[in-house]
């Protein structure tokens, strides 16, 4: 179980990286914390012919408190990110939910941005983001583009990244006072990809009626998917049991998860809807987001 | 920690590197192989098929329990026109790194014609069924059938009978190191050193100079460190022909190392078994009759263990209790998944499942509590010795200790049952369920016919062991330095033990089935009170005194009564080489030799309860309280006792909750690395207590000790299919119980509510 | 194509000419002879090739060579005093006196991932310790005298450093 051979190149800016991807990128994969490219590399289902390894790109690495928002280099490591003060006040939905990213020893070395492009929809951070309705900043030699969660992840471990481009940030809106969220998630060990889960944001008002929810679903299709129904179902309303179980039931009725050896797609559509449900009585009792 | 050399630790100047190519396919006809490409890339040395060795390469033999015509089964080194297995060996390469190897192994190509593969154990049995190896008339490779007691008397006078299909999941020993090895042959002096072998030095070298034509005297195989056995590591595998016949080839050093997902496909699996079983009770809850029928799916090839497997769970079906009758017929069936052999508890952590599934199953529509109906059935102490009625290759199955009540009553009470029936029935969280789960098992310990050990007073004073059991990282060395310690009347700090190498140890048999302790520790026992009497014998006459009246203790030998007449075992040895050395004596110096021999098994027995929680929303199981209750007769070391019973308790959960070698219907292993195969981690495992009994001491052995490496393991399956059957009311037939299994018993409990 | 790396390992710098492709950890093992590092699964889930980045444990086999240049790595050996085992690191210790290992292929493993943490242990109930030893797998002892082992090595650090809970955890 040994890497076939590749070309590497270690650039140390991000222009670098943009001409190596525009001169090879069709040929070429990015590196990043390499927690899921590696195991592929050396079980040989991957063979770039070139790797362009992005750790040496000190620029992609920050985490920013700017102007309503929270911003994240894609090569920040999951566990800068897991410690940030600034993060936890910011965002604790992120910071719950990296705790359960494979372990610590991979997260000091997978990178936020890593996990985004590996796209893998069983895997925390993209469904956090899509909860969050977090923006995607790609660059590359012809321009940058920004992209919403729905665009970026197309199917299973694909994105619409041009090979060309690379993800460069992660910008995570600030959510409002009284935002009250959770994220929970089941699998098979701790650290395993989840077979099902939930990452809830709801604002409520003062009557205590939920005003914006988002619901987004860990391992319910090719990509991270929003519980819709659900969220229809619970906005205005108050969040409590009733509205949690109704939630449950619609999420059940609209999912159709596949099933692999860790669990039929039956027993994911029940359990995903089950997480749904926690997440809501578990943000219910959570208070709200930087109070 | 970090200083033991490993397998792939070791290195030999100019080694090079094996790596092989494994067939993609169940089952395929190979119409043709192209290594021209791989022979042409830079730093490859050699590149062998089936073709290149002599006869198309040996059969590798069965070391145990074989019966005529099984060796029509038997696997060879590489695929000779057909592949039966994702992962059986096609080619070998050798190259001058790891990489190239692969790198080569890629550019092999082979022409194969697929065929469709039998996976299920069941299907291979029919009559139409194609043949995994053509040139046989039947998937059944071997079979056995026990029969005692009148069968169908008892199911007629039976007031109840239940009958059930309960089957345990293919899973395997998966020990953290996967298996290595390196071979170097010296031209100067003819020999050929293997490095690396683990379990059985000595019978291991007897099979490798059969296969490879090589004198035995020149074979010399050599243990390194060992990153865990559990059954697997320590059989001739096909790499332990390739590896040595490459170095034999090149006249140079080579190493190979199976990566994780090799292991996965290469070493051996176990447990897959599906039983028809039948319990037939009178109305008071007395068993009356035991009848089964499995089979045992033992994959593409019979290894090494033949029948080991199918013949102990036929042995040992019948456990601790009293049946009226009991018939069993076993099937060990071919299909065209990766060979099996032993995994700890080898044939029992299936039929512990079995048996103590059907005795709960009875016990609930009778009424009865799961502990009063196995207590009323147990054999009682003054049956003792009992012969149960089956037996193995040939042997009777006679438990020649025990007192199985007693056990029972002491495990409840350690467990605190009445509390936890008590606990059972508490309000709790509307998703939770509460159960407990009871087993009782009988093990059995110490096979393997006789164990060397040479014991040796050193100059200096040393005391040195040399053992032919093998070191598995189980903590031997351990063991039998305490033991020689306490025999010869020395500190154990003064002892150190050697194993593991056919050169320096004349003979042994090695580590499997629990029998280190038992006939390598009787084995150094017996030396080493041998070498006692001479150690006395020769300071008597260096001190003037009798020997009786001579004292050892520590390293001061000493006159009773008269202790400023005394001299160290160090200058002992002195006395004794000038001795030797004036008399012109050839005799080595103070050393004594023992064979132990013991053809009678040993059955420790042991009580495994617990109390789960069951999530009905997510499927997940909470194993809130855990016992193993055994009894090994003596504990030598309590501490190497108490670790290996957590330990294998540990692999028991991993087969219970989360362990399992899935194939899709293509015949492909899904299952084929540690994202999928998944063993527990610390947060997948509950603290277990352990109660080591020494109510029943063994008579085999002058020690009393039963060996203690399986009874962690084997009825951790039986107990936790119990435990959630109690909690969910529906009753579990196979395992593992995963989350998706679980909520599928959770709807079926809520249907018959 | 190859390179030339200069990765420092213990305090040693090790510059070797090697393919991008060379992992880490047999960088490690078969470059700088440094075979305390063990290889279990080559796919990042066992945790045995666990070594110290810059301080920080990572999975060796989920690193190239190259990447390591310039870095510091720590591996096992550096533990016990002056790379011998006469001395153990008192982490080491702990493991020792609670039998926290059998055939001691995953220990080096787990010694890496824990030695950081250690302060941040102090007290932590035997969930957080499971917990923080999740990500190495052992095959032999089911974990009861590891986490044992660190129940003991947390206790010393705390007689020995004090704790007064902040100055305790790693930043």
């Amino acid at each position: 179980m040994k890497p076939p051979r590749f070309e590497y190149d270690d650039p140390t800016t991000t222009e670098e990286a943009l001409d190596l991807l525009a001169q090879h990128g069709e040929d070429a994969k990015v590196l990043a914390g390499g927690q899921s490219l590696v195991p592929l590399l050396n079980f040989r289902m991957a063979r770039p012919d070139r790797l362009v390894d992005i750790n040496g790109i000190e620029e992609l690495s920050y985490i920013r408190h700017d102007n309503g928002t929270l911003r994240l280099g894609a090569m920040t490591r999951q566990a800068a990110v897991e410690s940030s003060d600034t993060a936890r006040q910011l965002c604790p939905l992120l910071v719950d939910a990296l705790h359960w990213v494979g372990h610590a020893q991979i997260r000091n070395r997978g990178t936020v941005g890593g996990s985004v492009a590996h796209a893998d929809p069983a895997a925390e951070l993209p469904v956090v983001f899509s909860a969050l309705g977090a923006s995607f900043h790609v660059r590359s030699k012809t321009g940058p583009r920004t992209l919403s969660p729905e665009d970026f992840f197309q199917t299973h471990r694909t994105t619409s990244l041009e090979p060309s481009e690379l993800l460069t940030e992660i910008e995570v809106p600030v959510l409002p006072a009284a935002t009250r969220t959770a994220f929970v998630e089941f699998a098979r060990r701790q650290g395993d990809f989840a077979l099902g889960g939930a990452a809830t944001v709801v604002s409520v008002d003062e009557s205590g009626a939920c005003r914006d929810v988002r619901i987004a679903l860990l391992g319910a299709a090719p990509t991270p998917i929003r519980a819709s129904d659900a969220e229809d179902a619970i906005r205005g309303r108050r969040l409590d049991e009733d509205a949690a179980r109704e939630a449950r039931v619609l999420t059940e009725a609209a999912i159709t998860p596949t099933g692999d050896i860790h669990g039929s797609g039956d027993y994911r559509r029940g359990l995903i809807a089950t997480m749904v449900y926690r997440s809501l009585l578990q943000a219910a009792s959570n208070r709200g987001e930087a109070a | 920690m970090g200083s033991a050399t490993f397998a792939d630790d070791f290195r030999r100047p100019g080694m090079l590197h094996a790596t092989i190519l494994r067939s993609p396919f169940a089952s395929a006809r190979i119409d043709g192989i192209n290594a021209e490409q791989a022979r042409a890339l830079a730093g490859v040395m050699l590149v062998l098929t089936a073709d290149d060795l002599p006869g198309g390469g040996p059969a590798i033999p069965m070391r145990l329990f074989s019966q005529p015509g099984m060796e029509e089964y038997l696997q060879r080194p590489l695929a000779r026109a057909k592949v039966r297995y994702v992962g059986e060996p096609v080619a070998v390469v050798v190259a001058e790194s790891r990489y190239v190897a692969e790198d080569a192994a890629e550019l092999i190509e082979v022409d194969y014609e697929p065929f469709e593969p039998i996976l299920d154990p069941l299907v291979a049995l029919d009559a139409g069924a194609p043949r995994v190896h053509e040139h046989t008339d039947s998937n059944v490779a071997g079979a056995i059938v026990i029969s005692n007691g009148d069968l169908d008397d008892a199911f007629d006078r039976a007031a109840l009978v239940v009958e059930e299909r309960i089957s345990c999941q293919r899973h395997a020993a998966v020990p953290l190191e996967t298996r290595g090895l390196a071979a170097e042959h010296d031209p100067a002096t003819g020999e050929l050193t293997v490095w690396g072998t683990a379990k059985l030095p000595h019978v291991n070298r007897r099979i490798l100079a059969q296969l490879l034509n090589w004198p035995a005297e020149r074979l010399r195989l050599v243990e390194l460190a060992v990153g865990g056995g559990f059954g697997a590591r320590g059989e001739v595998y096909p790499e332990d022909y390739l590896v040595p016949y490459c170095a034999i080839a090149l006249g140079r050093a080579i190493t190979w190392s199976e990566d994780r997902g090799e292991h996965l496909q290469a070493t051996n699996h176990s447990r897959e078994q599906v039983h028809d079983v039948a319990l037939a009770l009178s109305e008071d809850g007395t068993f009356l009759g035991l009848r089964d029928s499995f089979v045992n799916n033992t994959g593409a090839y019979v290894r090494t263990h033949g029948m080991v497997v199918p013949g102990m769970s036929a042995a040992l079906l019948p456990g601790p209790y009293v049946w009226g009758a009991y018939h069993c017929e076993a099937r060990q069936v071919v299909t065209n998944k990766t060979p099996g052999g032993t995994y700890r508890a080898p044939g029992r952590y299936e039929v512990n499942l079995v048996r103590e599934r059907i005795i709960d199953i009875a016990a609930r529509k009778l009424g009865i509590d799961p502990i009063e109906i196995r207590r009323r059935n147990l054999i009682q102490p003054e049956q003792i010795p009992y012969a149960s009625g089956a037996h193995t290759d040939g042997n009777p199955v006679i438990y020649e200790c025990g007192d199985f009540p007693l056990l029972l009553e002491k495990a409840c009470e350690r467990f605190g049952y009445e509390d936890a029936v008590r606990w059972r029935r508490e309000a709790v969280k509307r998703e939770q369920r509460r159960g407990i789960g009871v087993s009782y098992f009988v093990e059995k310990a110490g096979i393997g016919d006789y164990e060397y050990a040479r014991v040796e007073l050193a100059r200096g004073g040393r005391v040195v062991v040399h053992s032919g059991a093998a070191s598995v990282g189980q903590g031997v060395d351990t063991v039998l330095a305490q033991i020689c310690a306490d025999a010869l009347g020395v500190l154990y700090e003064d002892v150190e033990v050697r194993h593991g190498d056919t050169r320096a140890t004349p003979d042994g048999m090695g580590a499997f089935g629990s029998r280190a302790t038992m006939l390598g520790g009787a084995a150094v026992s017996q030396a080493a009170a041998c070498l006692r009497e001479r150690i006395l014998e020769l300071a008597g006459r260096e001190l003037e005194a009798d020997a009786a009246d001579v004292e050892l203790d520590g390293d001061r030998l000493a006159v009773r009564g008269a202790e400023e007449r005394s001299l160290s075992l160090a200058e002992l040895t002195e006395r004794a080489a000038a001795a030797e050395a004036q008399a012109g004596s050839n005799e080595p110096g103070l050393s004594e030799e023992a064979w132990f021999q013991c053809r009678d098994m040993s059955f420790p027995y042991g009580v495994q309860l617990a109390a789960v929680e069951v999530d009905e929303e997510t499927g997940s199981i909470d194993v809130v309280r855990y016992l193993v209750a055994y009894d090994i007769g003596r504990a030598v070391n309590p501490m190497l006792v108490h670790a290996q019973l957590v330990g294998g308790a540990a692999q028991g959960f991993g087969g219970a909750l989360l362990e399992e070698l899935s194939y899709d219907g293509d015949g492909n292993l899904v299952s084929s690395s540690f994202m999928e195969y998944l063993m527990p981690t610390a947060t997948d495992v509950p603290d277990v207590d352990i109660l080591v009994t020494e109510d029943a001491p063994t008579p085999l052995n002058r020690l009393g000790a039963k060996g203690a490496g399986e009874g962690g393991a084997a009825a951790v399956g039986a107990t936790l299919a119990n435990a959630v059957s109690d909690a969910l009311g529906v009753e579990v037939t196979r395992l593992p119980l995963s989350p998706s299994h679980v909520a599928e018993l959770v709807r079926q409990s809520t249907a018959t509510q | 194509m190859t390179r030339t790396v200069a990765v420092t390992i213990n305090g040693a710098t090790f510059e070797r000419e090697v393919e991008p492709r060379l992992l880490l950890s047999d960088f490690i093992r078969h470059e700088a002879k440094l075979t305390g590092t063990h290889v279990g699964c080559e796919h990042g889930v066992c945790g045995a090739c666990t070594v110290q980045l810059d301080g920080t444990p990572v999975r060796s086999c989920l690193m190239f060579a190259v990447q390591a240049s310039g870095h510091s790595i720590r591996t096992v050996e550096a533990m016990a005093d002056g790379g011998s085992e006469t001395r153990l690191h008192p982490l080491q210790q702990a493991f020792h006196e609670e039998h926290a290992l059998q055939c001691g292929f995953c220990t080096p493993g787990f010694l890496m991932s824990l030695e950081p943490l250690i302060p941040a242990l102090v007290g932590a109930s035997d969930d957080e310790i499971r917990e923080a030893i999740a990500g190495n797998l052992c095959r032999c002892t089911g974990y009861q005298n590891i986490v044992s082992a660190v129940r003991l090595a947390a206790k010393r650090f705390d007689a020995q450093h004090g704790t007064n809970g902040s100055a305790t955890g790693p930043e």
